[in-house]
């Protein structure tokens, strides 16, 4: 049975290297998923070990650093307690930054888009576990104001010399110094994975970071060899004073670890979540190609059955020819997913995200990963069909196709119908209201749509191709009736070819829509809720300057200048965000609907809440709630209840000052200008970008440029989205193009009849690529109608997040339908070519 | 019987293979056949009656020699021009698989005229169809249609664009005698009703009697002709020129 498995594996090479390929894509994609993710852990638990001290004793209620940071400091007297209690060899305080960007010669911040610019005060205390943490690599350390450190790598890219000048943006004031280079030093571990670093000299980096010399945002305690790290936490934690801890560093380590793996673990289910869908359609594929060889071996199956060979034989023999192209397809895909992930990694330094440093990291996981999906993949795949090829009985053996009964079709039709009910109930459900759990109801009903569409779509084929075959005939005359009736020979067949197609169509067009959706909203909501000029903001969000807020109040010309800060906060009992206003002129520029209480009232500790958060906690008017950004707690008093609008994403609101008083730095997220009535905008709008000017990192959009930004950032995610569809589609045109191959094959004898009979060769040519065409536009169609449904149910369910309005492109819609048709003729290419060549006579002569 | 030629071959020559596996299945054969006539073609199995078919139908191309259809020279065109030509002016029936099994018997009869583009004279396809008494099937596809009558829809589609000629090889091979009768009945009626002119291959010295003429082929060549046949002068020509396999 083994030798002729191979055998039958050598003679159809081709037809299986087409559906080893969809294997190989979808390994790929989750092995280059895998060794990316690996390397990107690599990368930062290299960075965040060489951070920690072996003991940090830190603000009580301190997190790993924020963007925004905390001004929850510990004294500076303590450093000289520390150093006295036994084991401990040094300690250091420690001021540090990670929004303090490297300008490069022509005044662009160095480091990609969304890298943190790491500052610190420069000290030579080793990390955690004698790690070597500052390394000098060139030059002396900073000694006093206006000298600094940066990393080799940025000063390489930058060609900065030391002895040069450099300009820093700071989120403090000033938005901008300038220094000189000294030296160059880097951590120990190495890569910063696309992030600066610059050392200032200690006092300098305090009166920066700190704002006084009072006090440190940590200290950073070496213990002496032979005290153990928990031994020495105790020891200094015992003569702490309150509101002061210790930690070992291996634990906040892990803390900032976890936070940064957990903010990176999207990158890992997205890429994951297209790899799924690559097999997926991968898989029809494989059903696909060996329902085909199947049948197209019935006699040679049936064969061997007449001569004794058992049923389970039969399947195994074809379940045997699954595994080789698992095997291989899994081979080829682990090597091919090693270069995904290099192609990965450059385009995510693209986005700031640089990890050339570190080598790609393959675990056996990895391996073990691809090998098994690949195989379990390929397996499921063709079980089916070589179930069915051992029920071949061997008088079957004269029989040229061997149709699957129209029963099992119908009872296809009845599940899909039950399973679609199914999927309309829970998309319904989780668009009409957010329920719990609504993401993986919202999930869980997509899916099901999806299987739900495939299961019913050979019935709903034939009404589609017979459609479609009224312009044929009108317009191809017999060739068009041909191709029809191709098409319609084996409805399954062409059902299970489009389906492929359809999934990639149908999250193509739930993407599109729920795109097209989302900058319909963020249209409508700038024009609804947004009533100021002009927004000042940073890329990413990162906190700025407050003095170019002050400066700008002071334009002429200028009317309001509302400030809002925010920083993620622990508010009670939840992880939340919390955002400071200024409550005279927030309600002038956003619109804001107050169920109780009044915004004069918002200042000190007091706090807005939304109105459904005010709900779940049981919040009114008068409760107290403990606030921390990341210091101690201080309580806070509700004063009232916001309605929850798409204008405002935060769920709970404080003043400046109550901002402040929570913890949080003096530094600006947002600020929002009014201009006068009068006033010329013009010049108005060129004094606030002449403010700007020295901080590149921040800009000065008005309402159009705004939602032009927003827009932008939606493009650019879609643009990834649809990249990463476009392999699913790509796998779907491989399986059209096996499709037909083997089907041209098996219609070798009556492809020499319509030859000997009269048709040219290009209008055989013309057929095939016809019967192509048709079954890209029932993917099409069928891709693109529930893409619009599911795009439909993604957005009423997102309507809460701020996708408020629903638009459906379907000038777009249609050109993929066009789109879809041109694919077609496309993958009919290499079947018409082949069909037009057979030699008449000998196609007739084929059994 | 007019002596008008519609069809002729001129030395031909169809050689398959090199050196000493080459076998010449068609060794110098020059034949003629007259416009309005029924010719059978006999022989043993292997003396090459299929291969002239196909040379003659325009299907394959000879080693040497000419083929001439009416006018026209076969060697001189190129595959377009040869499937127009086989499209418009030839009409063939094959031993079996002859039709398109998505398409209804109507469908196939109109298949060379509709590939062409062309609309079928109506009271023309009305006669064939009566003819060869299809109309209740005609909605029917190959499938529903019992052997004898898949091989009379070929017939059929063999006449409806009036071609010059018709060449069916063994077309009753696989039929039992009532539907083979059916069938050359009908190939008769044709002949004597419309003028078509039909060259058949067959084995059967019965089918053989419904024809004007015989051509006898032996390896390759003509050996022998036979006029106004019957089925016991055609029995004792072939045991003549091959005793052993009379009925081969
Ligand atoms: N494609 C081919 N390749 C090689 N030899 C062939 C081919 N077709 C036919 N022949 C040989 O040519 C001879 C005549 O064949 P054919 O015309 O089919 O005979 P018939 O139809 O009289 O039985 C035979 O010897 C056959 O083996
Ligand atoms: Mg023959």
């Amino acid at each position: 049975m083994l030798r002729a498995t191979w055998r039958s594996l050598i003679a159809r090479r081709m037809r299986l290297l087409m559906s080893t390929f969809a294997i190989v894509l979808g390994v790929a994609f989750v092995a280059g998923s895998l060794v990316f993710t690996d390397t990107l852990d690599r990368a930062f638990t290299g960075i965040v070990s060489g951070t920690v001290g072996d003991v940090m004793v830190r603000p009580q209620g301190a997190q790993a650093s924020t963007r925004a940071g905390t001004t929850a400091t510990v004294p500076v007297s303590l450093v000289a307690r520390v150093k006295q209690v036994p084991g401990v060899r040094d300690a250091v305080g420690e001021a540090r930054s990670p929004t303090v960007y490297v300008l490069d010669k022509r005044g662009k911040p160095l480091g990609g888009q969304g890298a943190p610019g790491f500052a610190m005060g420069y000290h030579t205390l080793p990390a955690a576990h004698g790690i070597p943490a500052l390394t000098l690599t060139a030059g002396r350390p900073p000694t006093r104001a206006g000298e600094v450190t940066i990393d080799p790598a940025t000063a390489g890219a930058a060609a900065y010399r030391i002895g040069d000048t450099v300009s820093l943006l700071t989120a403090g004031t000033p938005p901008r110094i300038t220094a000189r280079i000294v030296g160059f030093a880097k951590f120990g571990q190495g890569s910063l994975v696309g992030a600066t670093l610059t050392t200032f000299d200690p006092a300098t980096a305090q009166r920066l970071f700190v704002g006084n010399s009072r006090g440190y945002q940590d200290i950073w305690v070496t213990a002496q060899p032979g005290v153990s790290d928990t031994e020495l936490r105790s020891r200094i934690a015992a003569v702490l004073p309150r509101g002061v801890q210790a930690d070992t560093g291996d634990a906040v380590a892990k803390e900032s670890g976890g936070q940064i793996k957990q903010a990176l673990g999207f990158i890992t289910t997205f890429l994951l979540i297209f790899a799924g869908i690559s097999l997926l359609v991968g898989g029809f594929l494989i059903v696909n190609t060996f329902s085909m060889l199947v049948a197209q071996r019935s006699r040679e199956l049936a064969l061997l059955r007449a001569l004794g060979a058992r049923r389970g034989q039969v399947t195994r023999s074809v379940l045997a020819e699954a595994l080789v192209v698992g095997l291989v397809g899994s081979t080829v895909g682990l090597g091919l997913g090693f270069l995904l992930a290099i192609g990965i990694r450059a385009l995510f330094a693209r986005f700031g995200l640089d990890l050339s440093g570190t080598p790609l990291v393959f675990r056996a996981r990895t391996v073990l990963a691809a090998y098994g999906i690949g195989m379990v993949v390929t397996a499921i795949a063709a079980y089916l069909p070589a179930r069915r090829a051992s029920s071949i009985p061997p008088v079957a053996a004269l029989r040229d196709d061997i149709a699957l009964p129209e029963r099992a079709v119908w009872r296809r039709w009845h599940l899909g119908m039950i399973l679609l009910g199914g999927a309309a109930g829970a998309l319904i459900k989780a668009s009409i209201r957010p329920v719990q759990h609504s993401t993986y109801v919202l999930a869980v009903g997509m899916i099901a749509a999806l299987f739900a569409v495939i299961l019913i779509s050979p019935v709903v084929a034939r009404p589609v191709l017979r459609a479609a075959g009224v312009p044929y005939r009108w317009i191809f005359g017999a060739v068009g009736r041909l191709a029809e009736e191709n098409s319609l020979r084996n409805p399954r067949r062409t059902a299970a070819t489009a389906s492929a197609l359809m999934i990639g169509m149908t999250l193509v067009s739930m993407m599109t829509v729920f795109g097209a959706s989302a900058k319909s909203s963020v249209d409508a909501l700038i024009a609804d809720n947004f009533t100021g000029d002009y927004v000042v903001s940073s890329q990413t969000g990162i906190p700025f300057s407050p003095s170019l807020a002050d400066s700008m109040a002071k334009v002429p010309g200028v009317q309001e200048v509302s400030r809002l800060r925010y920083s993620p906060a622990q508010i009670g009992t939840d992880k939340d965000a919390l955002a400071g206003i200024e409550p005279r002129t927030f309600g002038d520029i956003v619109k804001i609907e107050l169920v109780a209480g009044r915004m004069p009232a918002v200042k000190g500790h007091t706090l807005l809440v939304q109105d459904d958060v005010a709900a779940q906690r049981r919040l009114g008017v008068g409760s107290k709630v403990p606030v921390s950004l990341g210091g101690r707690p201080a309580t806070f008093t509700v004063i009232g209840i916001f309605k929850k609008s798409p204008a405002i994403l935060v769920r709970y609101l404080t003043s400046l000052e109550g901002y402040a008083a929570a913890g949080g730095r003096p530094q600006d997220t947002f600020v929002y200008v009014i201009q006068r009535g009068g006033a010329d905008p013009a010049a108005v709008e060129r004094r606030l970008q002449q403010i700007v000017a020295p901080v590149p990192t921040v800009t000065v959009k008005n309402q159009q440029e705004f939602a032009a930004q927003q827009h932008e950032q939606i493009d650019t995610l879609l643009r990834i989205i649809y990249a990463l569809l476009g392999l699913a589609v790509i796998i779907a045109v491989l399986g059209i193009v096996n499709t037909l191959a083997l089907s041209v094959i098996e219609r070798t004898r009556e492809i020499g009849l319509l030859r000997a009979v009269g048709l040219s060769r290009r209008q055989l040519r013309r057929m095939v690529r016809l019967e192509a065409v048709v079954v890209s536009l029932l993917g099409a169609v069928l891709g693109v109608a529930l893409g619009v449904a599911l795009g439909y149910a993604l957005q009423r369910s997102q309507r809460d997040q701020g996708i408020t309005v629903l638009a459906v492109p379907w000038t777009q819609l249609g050109l993929y339908v066009v789109l879809a048709a041109l694919v077609g003729v496309l993958a009919a290419w290499l079947p018409a070519r082949r069909a037009a060549r057979l030699d008449v006579l000998r196609a007739i002569a084929t059994e | 019987m007019s002596h008008q030629v519609a069809a002729r071959a001129e030395h031909l020559v169809k050689a398959y293979g090199a050196g000493a596996a080459a076998v010449r299945a068609l060794d110098d054969v020059t034949v003629e056949f007259y416009a309005g006539e029924f010719t059978a073609i006999m022989g043993p199995s292997g003396s090459g009656k299929s291969t002239l078919m196909h040379c003659m139908a325009a299907l394959d191309q000879p080693t040497e020699g000419r083929i001439l259809l009416g006018d026209t020279e076969l060697g001189r065109l190129n595959d377009n021009r040869l499937t127009a030509l086989r499209r418009d002016q030839i009409g063939f029936v094959f031993q079996s698989f002859n039709l398109v099994p998505t398409l209804t018997a109507q469908e196939n009869i109109l298949l060379p005229l509709s590939i062409a583009g062309r609309s079928p004279d109506p009271e023309w396809f009305d006669t064939v169809i009566d003819t060869v008494d299809l109309r209740p099937r005609l909605k029917h596809r190959p499938s529903e249609l019992s052997g004898g009558q898949q091989q009379r829809v070929a017939c059929a589609r063999a006449l409806v664009s009036k071609p010059e000629i018709v060449f069916a090889d063994e077309p009753t091979g696989n039929l039992d005698s009532t539907s083979g009768a059916e069938v050359l009945g009908f190939l008769r009626r044709s002949v004597d009703d419309f003028g078509q002119t039909i060259v058949m291959v067959t084995h059967d010295p019965v089918a053989a009697s419904y024809t004007d003429r015989v051509i006898f082929l032996t390896d390759g060549q003509v050996r022998d002709e036979l006029r106004s046949p019957t089925a016991e002068s055609v029995l004792s020509r072939m045991t003549a020129l091959d005793p052993r396999r009379a009925r081969s």
